[in-house]
């Protein structure tokens, strides 16, 4: 076949710098392949990895206490037996039960929107839905936080709605329980939870939504035609099939909230979070050792969890 | 599904509408601050309205150099991540080989993890080669988390492009190259487009990075930080949050009606 094409001058027709490229990617595409892959490769291995792994060889080394010089003469594991110091524990179990809360709190609340919009909301609703959900997912992070500072300032709205309600002593309750509370909702835990909360949520929205999506319809059609009640259905056919999609959200939530330092830094009381420790470390305090073993911790945690999802199919509904 | 349009039932319908109000309303309230009187405090309600403020912003020198830059920086990455994350997507779709599970791990590890690793890293990096801080610092954090959010929409346009249509272009003649303007590219087009606005927003928004690979530069979002940490100017800084969600809500318009057909051919054709 190719000899008799070749022979009969098809072929040849097509001569020329680029076509001979053409041919001889055609005939070898393993060297197609690894010459697209390398420049992304190249970038995502020097510019990443190499930053990532000289951050990590930086735990390794110890800060002279006295003078506050970094010894890059030895390994040592000094910097992390620092790490589990009482105070700097304090801050990884905070973070990671705040991390832990907002991505519960955010699958409770996004569950029923990606439902509605992947099972019900159709032309009109579904292009509402839509924005609904991606206009705060890519609104400006900042502009988020923004908000919330105007929601939760002393003078502003939600102290006001308070007000109007006569619920002013529903909401001191609520600030004098200890832990949560504070002396007022911008500098409390609760004001830090909502605003995580906000900014975080969305990106929980859209895998449940995706995964519900791929439920066929005919398999909910089959669960009632054996007899399941809709609660049934969705119990043992819906919810098990969404449940990848709450594990990829959960990712998300859960990874950004890990490692952000810019929203207790905004809104919430003085306690630290990784984040900041790593920031104040790195900056003010020059201690770039611990800073960066206080980075291991959300890594160690991300590829626990990351290890996890993956078995329990989250990647597919990314 | 056609024959009967099955209705919410009423408590989900519920819990569904208060968590879109939960997601909205506050960025509604931006829009009304925006034009409030008030100058010192985050006054509820405010005590009247204005429009003052809008000029004000606009003469301000410094809020537009921060939005220059900003512009900038998310051009060059963007063009960079449409690059480099458009070969990935297509050596990682086109084929399978040893290690491809790896690279779509290497090619997400920059969002997966926070944001602030990326950022503490890179500036380690750039402290022990000794690179200064400058404008390109800044594009090299940005570029390599964009990357990802091309590579994703290339990914999943590659997937339905069917191998049989390059294979029947190139048996009518084509060589590689026409190949890939004529019909590779057109089905692609719509992806990157979108892959492209997404990149583009993520690097205008993002600021934790940015506030370690930054030297004295002043992106947008840097210079709103600032005015969030310690407030100095809130009318001025009321009016540049309103601009940030307007201007965003372009793009996801935008990329709202380029995916949206696409899917529907998705739909049809399977």
């Amino acid at each position: 076949m190719s000899v008799a094409a070749a022979e009969s001058g098809v072929i040849l027709q097509r001569r020329g710098v680029l076509a001979a490229i053409g041919d001889y990617f055609w005939r070898r595409p393993g060297m197609l392949i690894f010459l697209m892959l390398l420049p992304a490769l190249l970038w995502l291995g020097i510019v990443y990895l190499g930053s990532l792994l000289a951050l990590l060889l930086q735990s390794f080394f110890a800060i002279d206490e006295f003078s506050g010089v970094v010894d890059r003469s030895q390994l040592t594991l000094k910097t992390y037996a620092e790490l589990l110091r009482p105070q700097n524990v304090d801050i990884i179990f905070r973070t990671v039960l705040m991390a832990a809360s907002v991505t519960v709190a955010s699958a409770v609340i996004a569950f029923p929107i990606a439902y509605v919009a992947a099972r019900y909301a159709k032309g009109y609703w579904k292009a509402l839905f839509y924005l609904g959900v991606m206009l705060p997912l890519w609104a400006s992070y900042l502009v988020k936080i923004y908000a919330w500072k105007l929601i939760l300032a002393r003078e502003g709205i939600l102290n006001w709605v308070f007000e109007q309600l006569h619920l002013t002593w529903l909401l001191q309750a609520w600030l004098s329980i200890p832990v949560i509370g504070g002396n007022s909702l911008s500098i409390s835990y609760t004001g830090t939870f909502l605003v995580f909360l906000y900014v975080w949520m969305p990106y929980m929205i859209l895998p449940i939504q995706a995964a519900i999506e791929r439920v066929p319809t005919n398999l909910l059609d089959a669960s009632s035609d054996l007899g399941a009640t809709p609660l049934q259905t969705f119990w043992k056919v819906i919810f098990p099939l969404a449940l990848p999609g709450i594990v990829a959200g959960s990712i998300f939530t859960f990874s950004l909230t890990l490692g952000d330092y810019i929203i207790p830094q905004i809104v919430g009381n003085s306690q630290f979070f990784i984040g900041q420790a790593v920031y104040s470390h790195q900056g003010t305090a020059g201690n770039i050792p611990l800073a960066a073993a206080f980075t291991v911790v959300p890594i160690v945690i991300m590829v626990l969890y990351l290890w996890g999802a993956k078995r329990a199919g989250a990647f597919d509904a990314l | 599904m056609r024959s009967s349009e099955p209705r919410a039932p009423l408590g989900l319908a519920f819990a569904a509408t208060a968590g879109l109000l939960f997601m909205l309303l506050p960025l509604a309230l931006i829009f009304l601050y925006a034009f409030s009187t008030e100058e010192r405090t985050y006054q509820w309600p405010p005590p009247g309205l204005t429009l003052k403020w809008f000029a004000v912003t606009w003469g301000r020198v410094d809020v537009w150099q921060a939005l220059t830059l900003s512009v900038q920086v998310a051009s060059i990455s963007t063009l960079l991540a449409l690059i480099l994350g458009t070969l990935c997507a297509a050596a990682v779709s086109g084929t399978k080989f040893f290690g491809r599970e790896t690279i779509s791990l290497l090619v997400i590890l920059p969002i997966a993890l926070p944001g602030i690793i990326t950022g503490i890293s890179l500036r380690s990096a750039f402290n022990l080669m000794e690179i200064p801080f400058s404008f390109w610092t800044i594009i090299l954090g940005h570029a390599t988390f964009c990357i990802v959010v091309v590579y994703n929409n290339a990914v999943a346009r590659f997937r339905r492009l069917h191998g049989s249509m390059v294979e029947a272009a190139m048996d009518l003649g084509a060589n590689s190259f026409q190949t890939f303007r004529h019909v590779i590219l057109p089905n692609l087009g719509t992806a990157l487009l979108a892959g492209g606005m997404l990149a583009f927003a993520l690097s205008f928004d993002e600021v934790i990075v940015t506030t370690f690979t930054a030297g004295q530069q002043q992106t947008l979002p840097i210079w709103m930080l600032e005015e969030l940490i310690r407030p100095r100017q809130r009318p001025v800084t009321n009016v540049v949050a309103m601009v940030v969600v307007l201007v965003t809500l372009l793009p996801i318009l935008l990329a709202y009606y380029l995916t949206r057909d696409g899917d529907q051919i998705a739909g049809s054709g399977k």
